[in-house]
């Protein structure tokens, strides 16, 4: 066999929005849609128990994979309600000041976190809290040094993501949770990107409240989890959604007993193939970026170099319109920080968050790798993006001004 | 091709016309001239340029008139941005090649959204084109006068 044998069409190359359910994960699932279907809130029959059964061997999978104890797990829809449930419930539990006063309390925040994170803290802001939005530094990693010049004597929150979702980087963690427990302030990450693919340890690494979800890790869709710290400090929620009382309180609701079956496996595979997963997508990223910049001029890898996710890049290549790019890649399916596929007219509010030039940041590319990825997709992926970037770079005017020595910056363009 | 589309297949298709893709995959006219600092001396030549980088949009338009008979000759056309954007820049040289200046000017934004239905997010994409038109010729018409 050839090395430059085809691989099957289309690639996907964007497991950071979502990965394909591990066949493993799947199987163990099945026999809840059927003969194990009962409602884990069932005490008092055999139904019930096979149900919660399930939901306890999971929750104990979960709770491994992040060195938690199984007690601390509260299992949600995913991230999205996990950040809700830990950022709301936490500031109207340490709020400084009753509902419908001002100055009830100081969240802090950065603003390239994901939107699931930032609109809940634009709520609270809505709602009487004071929320500092942090800009990040150029390699887009969150320091201590950069919460600690914003904390206040009234900060009650800090939430910071462990690892960006457009551009792979970590953030100090560790040390930012050793900040907040020594000011006596909840922390919370949101681990969506981070967990299952890197070591985490929540008691070691500080965290009180951490968001996870199913779909990232090859779990199922719809099915995730909130860390919640049941010792020094013991952290405290006010639920979001009330009913039966499951979850100890923190999120009433039956069950999604098949994706958290699904989740408890997931995040099992992940603790045992996490390190060899790691780094043969380094080996392979580090390969892929190396081939893009060896062939072209003007590319730009966004985002600190070391210190980020192993199976992410986000690339940028100066004077092609990320949009078209794709266009001309449609069978490699992944994302690009370019305006038109978001919908909005705006380039990526991250990289603009790292100080990106807007020209830069309409030409990016977010390329995620995983657990199926093979060196022949990585290649042919490769040898595609060069063959693309030539020809819209053949016509791109902006190309020709830079051949021609023109900066494209000091051009007085007509915004539109 | 052949059987009824997939939901996705129907969205992909909607943004992009067969028109826009076709017109993607092999744009007309694509080039110059000449160098920027070439095609300033030239009196012959009227460019437009519009869009900016960060709107994630430029076009570069160009024609070349026939002093005698007023006639645009030939045009050229280079594009950073979405194939939309691509597809109305190659669009608008074809129409414009025999046209008078007069002619040209009449080019309507809408004609083009026509021609390539083009869905409402990529408007500004013909909007643009017709801009690149009107500068072109505008262009043109300061140097010769």
């Amino acid at each position: 066999m050839s090395s430059k044998e085809h691989p099957k069409l289309p690639i996907y190359l964007d497991h950071a929005a979502t990965t394909p359910c591990d066949p493993r994960v799947v199987e163990d699932m099945l026999p809840y849609f059927t003969e194990k279907f009962g409602n884990p809130g069932s005490r008092n029959h055999s139904f019930g128990w096979a149900a919660e059964d399930g939901v306890t061997t999971a929750r104990q999978q979960v709770a491994s994979l992040i060195g938690a104890d199984a007690k601390e797990i509260i299992f949600t829809s995913g991230s999205t309600e996990s950040n809700n449930l830990a950022i709301k419930g936490a500031a109207n539990m340490y709020a400084k000041n009753p509902a419908g006063s001002k100055h009830r309390g100081h969240i802090i925040s950065v603003i390239h976190e994901h939107k699931a994170v930032l609109d809940p803290c634009k709520r609270l802001e809505k709602e009487g809290f004071d929320v500092t939005l942090l800009e990040p530094p150029a390699d887009g990693v969150v320091t201590r040094e950069l919460i600690e010049s914003a904390l206040r004597a009234d900060t009650i929150l800090v939430t910071v993501m462990w690892a960006n979702n457009e551009i792979g980087t970590i953030n100090e963690i560790p040390e930012i949770g050793d900040l907040c427990h020594s000011k006596g302030i909840i922390f919370h990450t949101d681990a969506t990107q981070w967990v299952g693919k890197m070591p985490t340890n929540v008691k070691t690494d500080n965290v009180d409240l951490l968001s996870l979800s199913g779909h990232k890790i090859y779990g199922p869709k719809g099915v995730g989890a909130l860390y919640v710290r049941r010792r020094r400090p013991r952290v405290r929620l006010i639920a979001l959604q009330e009913g039966g009382g499951q979850e100890r309180g923190f999120r009433s609701g039956t069950l999604n007993v098949s994706g958290i079956v699904g989740l408890g496996k997931a995040c099992e595979l992940c603790q045992q193939e996490m390190d060899t997963d790691c780094q043969r997508l380094a080996t392979l990223r580090d390969k892929l970026e190396s081939t893009l910049t060896n062939a072209l001029d003007v590319v730009q890898i966004n985002g600190h170099r070391d210190k980020r996710l192993a199976h992410l890049t986000n690339i940028s290549f100066g004077f092609v319109e990320g949009e078209s790019l794709m266009m001309a890649l449609k069978e490699i399916a992944m994302s690009s920080g370019s305006a038109c596929t978001s919908a909005s007219l705006e380039p990526s509010y991250v990289l603009k968050a790292l100080g990106v030039g807007d020209d830069l940041a309409h030409s990016s590319l977010r390329i995620s790798m995983g657990r199926w990825t093979t060196q022949a997709e990585i290649d042919y992926a490769g040898e595609k993006i060069i063959e693309a970037v030539t020809k819209l770079r053949e016509l791109s005017p902006l190309f020709d001004m830079h051949n021609e020595g023109i900066d494209i910056t000091k051009i007085e363009w007509a915004a539109h | 091709m052949g059987g009824p589309l997939s939901p996705a297949e129907e969205r992909y298709t909607m943004a992009y016309s067969e028109k826009v893709i076709e017109h993607y995959e092999k744009p007309r006219n694509v080039g110059t001239f000449g160098t920027q600092k070439e095609i300033k001396e030239r009196a012959d030549i009227g460019v437009g340029l519009v869009g900016a980088p960060e709107c994630g949009d430029v076009m570069q338009l160009q024609i070349k008139v026939n002093d005698d008979t007023g006639l645009i000759e030939d045009a050229k056309f280079k594009c950073f941005g979405c194939g939309s954007a691509i597809a109305s820049s190659s669009l608008a040289t074809e129409w414009l090649k025999g046209r008078t200046l007069d002619e040209g000017m009449e080019i309507k934004n809408t004609e083009i959204v026509e021609e390539l239905s083009l869905p409402p997010v990529k408007i500004h994409c013909s909007v643009l084109a017709e801009d690149a038109i009107k500068s072109a010729i505008a262009d043109y018409k300061q140097k010769n006068t």
